[in-house]
């Protein structure tokens, strides 16, 4: 569900920032970033490393500690909320490096995802029916499994909790173009079962194929904002690395 | 055009230098002590020193080689037995049987340090312990010694000290005052030393400190060792004092290391001020509350949670961060120096 | 048979040994956490064992309906409120806490209860004994003990390992910040492991006071014993816990048979040998 091409703009956004400052001890990583995203979009968010990307997930999620306003999801501002609380409102996460559970196997990493006890279409059958290859997997360890096998339970974790928006950090990372596309094809399923998805991507093609809106970071900053079709090269290239 | 700026780097500043100065004259007070003291103050301050020293020593290991050890006692009652053996049966003098009790602590340290290195952290802690039963233990069953009762030492060896109970006593001290300053000396020269540069990048991150070429373990090893030799003359010279010696006081986990933990925690963890902050608040809160018993101890126990809950960084640490102090230079400061312009 | 007798003994110790070991292991595993007042919680369970068989004159064993109860609901407690606060990247602050813990714990047992030895009394069972073959019999109550650590670590391994509960211990204990992206509230999770690490502790408690006399001061001595049985048998691992106290318990019962005074040494020196020969453990699981 994309809005009208001459609206780049949401009117209600399911979530958005204002402002946003995120710090580590002393070193301060992001500075005032202003984002939205409707519910239905696609957002995807490109720029090199340490551009801060992570950093605003991380906000988002709440592993950071932020300013309690700068951060509106559903109308609440939820910017100094815990981590744990902030998946049982309905915001997931495919964390960088897919960090599945060592200890667990392939179910036992997808059922721990839905510790929030968040009603909807995710169940254990649903995810092995978008990623049918886990299902045959499911008693190995999490971690014995191919890159884009452990990607796939990553995300499947998060979708468990049935969230509202999901955010994906960084998921190409590391595999080869052919399993990338296979995860990506999940994307559309999953915005159709009504889950908003932001994605943080270094993969700048793939960033723009799957999204509806684009941001670029650049050192803590917002250096670019639109819409994939009505942004140029030039433009990209300029904001991504800060010219 | 401006030229680059040169630096210098320092070490002392000026409260350190003031520190210095006030430092010596209370070494010259306390040298003195003897002639303004009472018998009863002498062995206070007797106790004060061993107490700093044996303070500053688990702080060496645990501020800044990161090793906790709750086994110390282990080398304070070696020691003393090692003084007892050495004077009573070898008739070796007792002040140099002082010096040499530690180096039996010493030697004894390394097949210590070989085992108990193979733990890491809290497990490395208990681990000490267990060590330091074992010595205990084994020491209960050398009946030459006194076995589980213990033994005092020997009248001639008691006079051989000095002649006359005044002039031993007073040896006694300057020595006490001697191994303190020497323990605080230790800690401070190796701080200052590229050793010391080693031990601060230790306590600040193993990793980072080992991608540096830092060896970690042969630079604990020689911490350890060396504590356990200073631990060693201060066990000596405790038992020299208390001039008996049993299993059970030499190892005491309470007298040696629990007292000396609260010691140096809450004087302040990893800075040589710390402890000496510590001792005089340990030895102000025993003159008032050590009649109440266990309420005492469990008064003792409750501050250090506290302050550890709470202060992690100890009273000197809340004094020194408010106001960026530090009284033995340790640190080195890069100090720029703005060069004028050429015209 | 003399020597026949002492193994088995040795052998039903270690059990009591595997269960003061457990909780140790359990939190260490779950939180990393040492808690260096874990012997004197073995006592305080003891003592309030004490305090409920006298004042409601029932046997020891039934007492546990109230002390397991009353540590784990301590454990939840103590946790959230003062040992979470000292979780994180610095090994001093859990030790130096858990430290001051233990001297306050061993002086309000001496306050309440003085340093006077006790036991609990437990009737026929303290010297009932099964015979096996002639001149060899084993204590009913050992056997019990013995029984009861495997029965333990048995349900706590079902715990961990077929439910939620046992699943959020195991992701916490891999990687406690993604536990967190799960919904899972770290904090919360922590006291319940420390609330069944004294349930346990409450269980070993319980079968100290029967078997032995105990009084305040004889904490750190249990805390040394479950230590060395978690070195011994690797750490991660309860069954690998269960036989390093066998080990242990063996260890100690050949010594004091050579000769009595030799009991505890021998339990120590065996400990250092394993550390010496195979530091990682007979049957590890994790990294120290």
């Amino acid at each position: 569900m994309t809005p009208p091409p001459d609206t780049p703009r949401p009117a209600t956004p399911l979530l958005e920032t204002r402002g946003l400052e995120a710090f580590y001890g002393d070193f301060q990583a992001l500075f005032g970033i202003d984002f939205t995203v409707g519910e239905g979009e696609t957002v995807a968010i490109i720029g090199s490393n340490g551009a801060g990307k992570s950093t605003f997930l991380k906000s988002i999620t709440g592993l950071i500690a932020n300013d309690k306003d700068a951060i509106r999801y559903e109308g609440g501002a939820i910017g100094s909320l815990p981590a744990h609380r902030v998946v049982r409102l309905g915001i997931a996460m495919v964390p960088e490096g897919r960090r599945l559970f060592p200890s667990l196997s392939v179910e036992e990493n997808l059922l721990i995802g839905a510790t929030a006890k968040r009603r909807g279409t995710w169940t254990l059958d649903s995810v092995y029916d978008l990623f049918p290859i886990l299902k045959e997997r499911r008693h190995n360890p999490g971690t014995a499994l191919s890159g884009g096998q452990q990607q796939m339970v990553a995300v499947g974790r998060a979708l468990m909790a049935n969230p509202r928006l999901l955010l994906c950090d960084e998921i190409s990372l590391g595999l080869a173009p052919v399993v990338i596309k296979d995860i990506y094809a999940a994307v559309p399923r999953i915005t159709r079962e009504g889950t908003t998805v932001v994605v943080v991507e270094q993969d700048i093609n793939q960033a723009m194929a799957v999204a509806d809106r684009v941001y670029c970071f650049q050192e803590g900053r917002v250096s670019l904002e639109g819409r994939p079709g009505a942004l140029s090269r030039e433009q990209i290239t300029a904001a991504y690395f800060g010219m | 055009m401006a030229d680059s700026p040169t630096f210098s780097v320092q070490r002392s500043t000026p409260a350190s230098r003031a520190a210095l100065v006030m430092g010596l004259v209370l070494l010259a007070l306390l040298a003195a002590a003897p002639l303004w003291a009472g018998r009863a103050e002498l062995r206070l301050l007797i106790e004060i020193f061993y107490y700093l020293a044996l303070a500053q020593m688990w702080n060496l290991l645990a501020g800044y080689a990161g090793l906790v050890s709750v086994g110390q006692q282990a080398y304070v009652g070696l020691g003393g037995y090692a003084l007892f053996a050495l004077s009573g049966f070898l008739g070796v003098p007792p002040l140099l049987a002082i010096v040499l009790a530690g180096v039996v602590a010493a030697i004894l340290a390394v097949p210590t340090a070989l085992v108990v290195f193979r733990l890491r952290g809290a497990y490395f802690a208990i681990g000490t312990w267990v060590v330091a039963e074992v010595y205990r233990l084994t020491m209960a069953q050398v009946s030459a010694l006194g076995g589980g009762s213990g033994m005092s030492l020997p009248v001639d060896v008691v006079r051989s000290i000095a002649e006359g109970r005044d002039m031993r006593e007073f040896l006694v001290y300057w020595v006490a005052l001697g191994i303190v300053v020497l323990a605080i000396a230790v800690v401070y020269f190796l701080l200052r030393s590229r050793q010391g540069l080693a031990l601060t990048a230790i306590r600040d991150s193993e990793p980072a400190s080992e991608s540096l070429g830092v060896n970690n373990y042969r630079t604990k090893f020689l911490v350890y060792v060396t504590v356990g030799f200073v631990t060693g003359i201060i066990g000596a010279l405790i038992f020299l004092q208390k001039l008996r010696i049993s299993p059970d006081a030499a190892f005491s986990v309470n007298d040696w290391t629990a007292f000396v933990i609260f010691i140096v925690v809450i004087g302040g963890i990893g800075r040589i001020e710390g402890p000496i902050i510590g001792v005089v608040l340990f030895f102000i809160l025993r003159e008032l509350f050590a009649d109440y018993g266990t309420w005492y101890l469990m008064l003792l126990g409750a501050v250090a949670v506290l302050i550890m809950l709470r202060a992690p960084r100890g009273l000197w640490g809340l004094v020194a961060d408010r106001f960026d102090l530090e009284l033995f230079p340790v640190r080195r400061s890069v100090r720029l120096k703005e060069t004028r312009p050429d015209a | 048979m003399d020597w026949l007798n002492a193994i088995v003994q040795g052998i039903l110790l270690g059990g009591l040994y595997a269960m003061f070991a457990t909780g140790l292991s359990l939190i260490f595993g779950v939180m990393r956490l040492v808690n260096i007042a874990h012997g004197d919680l073995i006592v305080l369970a003891s003592f309030l064992a004490l305090a409920v068989v006298e004042g409601f004159a029932m046997h020891p064993l039934v007492s546990l309906v109230v002390v397991v109860p009353a540590m784990a609901a301590f454990g939840y407690v103590l946790q959230r409120g003062m040992l979470n606060l000292t979780l994180g990247r610095d090994i001093l602050p859990p030790l130096l806490v858990t430290f001051g813990l233990s001297v306050i714990i061993q002086n309000a047992l001496l306050e309440t209860f003085s340093a006077d030895s006790q036991r609990l009394q437990a009737g026929a069972l303290e010297t009932a004994s099964l015979t096996i073959a002639d001149g060899f019999s084993i204590g009913v109550l050992p056997l019990i003990v013995f029984l009861a650590a495997i029965g333990i670590i048995w349900g706590l391994q079902t715990v961990f390992y077929r439910t939620a509960l046992g699943r959020a211990f195991r992701a916490t204990s891999d990687d406690a910040t993604t536990a967190r992206l799960m919904g899972i509230d770290n904090g919360h999770v922590f006291a319940l492991a420390m609330a069944v690490a004294l349930a346990v502790v409450a269980v070993a408690g319980v079968f100290l006071a029967i078997r032995t006399n105990f009084d305040p001061s004889i904490g750190p001595a249990r805390l040394l014993f479950a230590f060395e049985a978690v070195i011994i048998g690797g750490l991660g691992n309860l069954w690998g816990t269960l036989v390093g106290g066998i080990i242990l318990g063996v260890a100690q019962a050949i010594g004091a048979q050579i000769n009595p005074g030799w009991q505890l040494l021998a339990g120590h020196i065996a400990f250092l040998v394993v550390l010496v020969i195979r530091p990682q453990g007979l049957f590890p699981k994790m990294q120290g």
